[in-house]
């Protein structure tokens, strides 16, 4: 016999010199970039070491007036007046210039927030890409999507994106609002802002009029002075369920309208009879991709019990391949996690997992030791009582429990707080129709998962949100019918 | 034991998972390991009406002459002819360790009775074939006669001695990836050695999702019996980014145990070269024509 050889991946990090990162970022209001009037600052760090990447404008609540301000003066004057096609043209332009600039983007977005490059590279940046052509096109066929209805912007949109798909999500914000006349007040997370702040710069580029896209950097307060603003007519929010109770508390009786896109705690279901191999592919792409801070993550495995001891094998030996590390590194599969509290939090639900007698398996991966890291994890012997079950870790957690019977594992789906997303994995397709009538998420792949497209609503069910994103559906939250 | 059970494959899952294995980014080092392994582990191949022994005596040469001026260079496993060229190739490759491989049971179409292709391997194997590549027989497979298949390929083994067996399923015959699987697990039961796409002569030959199919069925044959199938991707393969993307493919579905010419094998005729550039690249940093390279 020949000796086999050890076969390690050399390095393969992505480039960082083409990148042009300021020291310090200020706030985009009325088309210039402003320093902001609390004259407060602060860091941005990269997760995967720890080390301050730039310094960003802390906005108060005169600067969020200032924003609110400018972006109704370019509502009045300017964006709502403005010919369909024109405001088109805008939109275009913005896709394009993402286009041309997607490494850049893809480096920053992985700098900024942790996230590999594969990901940042072949999701985020192409997809936001996506939205805003798909958008672009809508400006003036507004009345194909409202057949005999006059579809009329609303006014100023105050926007609060997560930190999980930073620029992913501020074009999910972004493109409909222009799209349908409204001018924005867009606030990115405050561990994440980077790649919005490079977005107003291919704004700027881009020449929309002043005013009609604002961005305002700053944690909770500055949200929470966006959510209040008696200026502002609708509020889009993605993020928390926690925060999203507030949000609609507040705009309670306001007037304003909202669209929330909160967690979720979708089921995965597997039949036996499904093809077993992809089917483990993608529960693991399910739960671990971007760390698990996915809101629609597939964090709940119903396993058919027969096959169950074969899946759950399969699926820790993928573990065990998956490649944990340098975010940069092109080879990567599983970055960093966003945040110190993040990472607490998850550290939290897998210490409450061992505490209620689940049994916990760990890829054999080592982190490194700067940083913000998790290994990918899987629990066993749990059940719908336990909380790692029922609530949202927002990380690279999998909670596998086993069924019988169709109606049993459509009772288990059902039977959570959350209704987001979900996934069923069989040969046969009576199963999927079956399932696909009966759970109540917003979305169901069928022997697929995380699949985005700009043309499909995204939104959820119970504490999942309110409203829906992306395709006609999205747009009818960005205009009054009349 | 048997396994007939169909064992369903998602046509899209599997060119996704595809996908992501060749996106892997192959560099430095393990660039220049992957090279030189997968110099081991070709069989050099030729398998034409025209061959003739003078073609066949130089290819033997090149087998463990990959590339003189550059030395360092490991031999190929084995050189892959028809059954009349099996002595030819046995005399010239003596002493150096390569295996002669031949094609048998009425290659490539299998279209014979099961005694003309029991002689065939015989006389293969007498004449010094260290290994044996048959095909099985697609219309009695598509017909759905299973047993009969599986008998074929136990008699075929039988009368391979101690020589290896690698069995042809020429998937592009099979044309769904089910079928690929159920043929997968049904030569391994019935005595293979390596199982192998192609003949070579069918088009598609060794297409990705086929090849990966294959290796998740020798890695759920070995969860369950305990041993170790090769695989022989064959047709196609032409080019050393194609041959180091399967070496990702290999690693993370069947692990390093089988990052070995005992357990891997290229079947290729041009392949060999294009390895040689990209080597003599790492090193010099410059591409050479393809006239410094001997074609045999």
């Amino acid at each position: 016999m020949s000796k086999t050889i050890k076969w390690e991946y050399s390095p393969a990090p992505e480039g960082t010199d083409h990148i042009e990162l300021k020291k310090q970022y200020e706030l985009f209001i009325d088309g210039k970039f402003v320093a902001p009037k609390s004259g407060k600052y602060f860091k941005t760090i990269n997760p995967s070491n720890e080390k301050t990447i730039a310094k960003v404008a802390e906005a108060d609540q005169s600067d969020v007036n200032h924003a609110v301000a400018s972006a109704k003066k370019a509502y009045d004057k300017t964006w709502s007046k403005m010919l369909p096609k024109e405001r088109g043209k805008y939109i275009f332009r913005i896709a394009r210039l993402l286009q041309e600039r997607a490494r850049e983007f893809s480096v920053i977005e992985t700098m900024d927030g942790g996230k590999p490059i594969r990901e940042s590279r072949d999701v985020d940046v192409p997809l936001s890409a996506a939205h805003f052509f798909y958008h672009a096109g809508w400006a003036d066929k507004l009345e194909y999507a409202f057949p005999g209805r006059q579809a009329q912007p609303i006014g100023v949109a105050g926007q609060i994106i997560p930190w999980n798909f930073p620029l992913l999500m501020a074009a999910w914000k972004l493109a409909p609002a222009l799209a349908t006349g409204n001018t924005v007040v867009l606030k990115p997370a405050e561990t994440t802002p980077l790649t919005a702040m490079k977005l107003a710069e291919i704004i700027q580029e881009a020449d929309l009029p002043p005013g009609v896209v604002n961005v305002v950097t700053g944690a909770g307060k500055t949200g929470q002075a966006i959510v209040n603003h008696s200026d502002i007519n609708k509020i889009a929010f993605t993020g928390s369920t926690e925060v999203g109770k507030y949000i609609m508390k507040a705009v309670a009786g306001s007037g304003k309208k909202y669209t929330l896109e909160l967690g979720g705690k979708a089921a995965n279901i597997l039949f036996e009879d499904a093809a077993i191999d992809q089917a483990v592919e993608g529960i693991i792409n399910s739960i671990f991709f971007n760390q698990g801070h996915v809101c629609c993550a597939g964090s709940r495995l119903y396993v058919q019990e027969g096959i169950a001891d074969e899946v759950i094998s399969k699926l820790q030996k993928r573990m065990d391949t998956l490649i944990v590390g340098d975010p940069l590194d092109k080879n990567t599969d599983i970055g960093a996690i966003n945040s110190k509290m993040q990472l607490d939090k998850i550290k939290m639900y897998v210490k409450l997992g061992l505490d209620e007698g689940g049994s916990i398996y760990q890829s054999s991966c080592s982190v490194p030791k700067k940083g913000f890291w998790h290994a990918p994890t899987i629990f066993t012997d749990v059940s719908q009582s336990n909380r790692i079950v029922q609530e949202e870790i927002f990380g690279p957690v999998l909670a596998i429990q086993t069924f019988r019977t169709v109606d049993e594992v459509i009772m288990k789906a059902n039977n959570s707080a959350y209704g987001l997303s979900g996934g069923v994995w069989t040969d046969k397709g009576s199963k999927i129709f079956k399932v696909t009538k009966d759970i109540r998420a917003g979305v169901i792949w069928a022997n697929t998962f995380n699949k985005f497209d700009p043309a499909s609503p995204f939104g959820g069910y119970k504490e999942s949100g309110v409203g829906s994103e992306g395709g006609i559906q999205g747009l009818s939250g960005y205009v009054n019918l009349v | 034991m048997s396994t007939n059970v169909l064992t369903p494959i998602d046509q899209i899952g599997a060119q996704e998972r595809v996908a992501r294995l060749f996106s892997r980014s192959i560099k430095k080092e393990s660039k220049v390991q992957a090279l030189h392994l997968s110099l081991r582990m070709i069989d050099l191949t030729t398998l034409e009406g025209k061959d003739s022994p003078g073609k066949v005596k130089q290819l033997c040469y090149k087998a463990s002459h990959l590339h003189d001026s550059f030395p360092g260079l490991p031999n190929v496993a084995a050189i892959c002819v028809y059954p009349t060229m099996v002595p030819i190739a046995k005399k010239a490759l003596e002493g150096t360790g390569i295996n002669v491989a031949s094609v048998a049971t009425a290659f490539p179409s299998g279209m014979a009775d099961l005694q003309a292709k029991l002689d065939e391997v015989s006389s293969v194997v007498d004449a010094g074939a260290d290994e044996v590549d048959m095909v099985i027989s697609r219309g009695k497979f598509l017909r759905g006669e299973y047993a009969y298949v599986s008998d074929e390929i136990a008699k075929v083994k039988e009368a391979c001695g101690s020589a290896h067996l690698k069995v042809i399923l020429e998937t592009g015959e099979l044309v769904t990836l089910d079928n690929v699987r159920l043929a997968s697990d049904l030569a391994m039961d019935a005595g293979a050695d390596f199982i192998k796409t192609s003949t070579g002569k069918v088009s598609p030959a060794a297409t990705p999702p086929v090849v990966l199919t294959m290796l998740e069925a020798i890695r759920d044959y070995q969860v369950k019996t305990g041993k170790k199938i090769g695989m022989k991707p064959a047709g196609g393969i032409g080019t050393a980014k194609q041959a180091i993307q399967y070496l990702v493919m290999i690693k993370e579905t069947l692990g390093e145990d089988w990052l070995s010419p005992d357990l891997f094998r290229f079947g290729a005729s041009s392949l060999a070269n294009d390895v040689l550039m990209q080597i003599v690249k790492q090193s010099t940093g410059h591409y050479q024509s393809k006239d410094y390279f001997s074609i045999d």
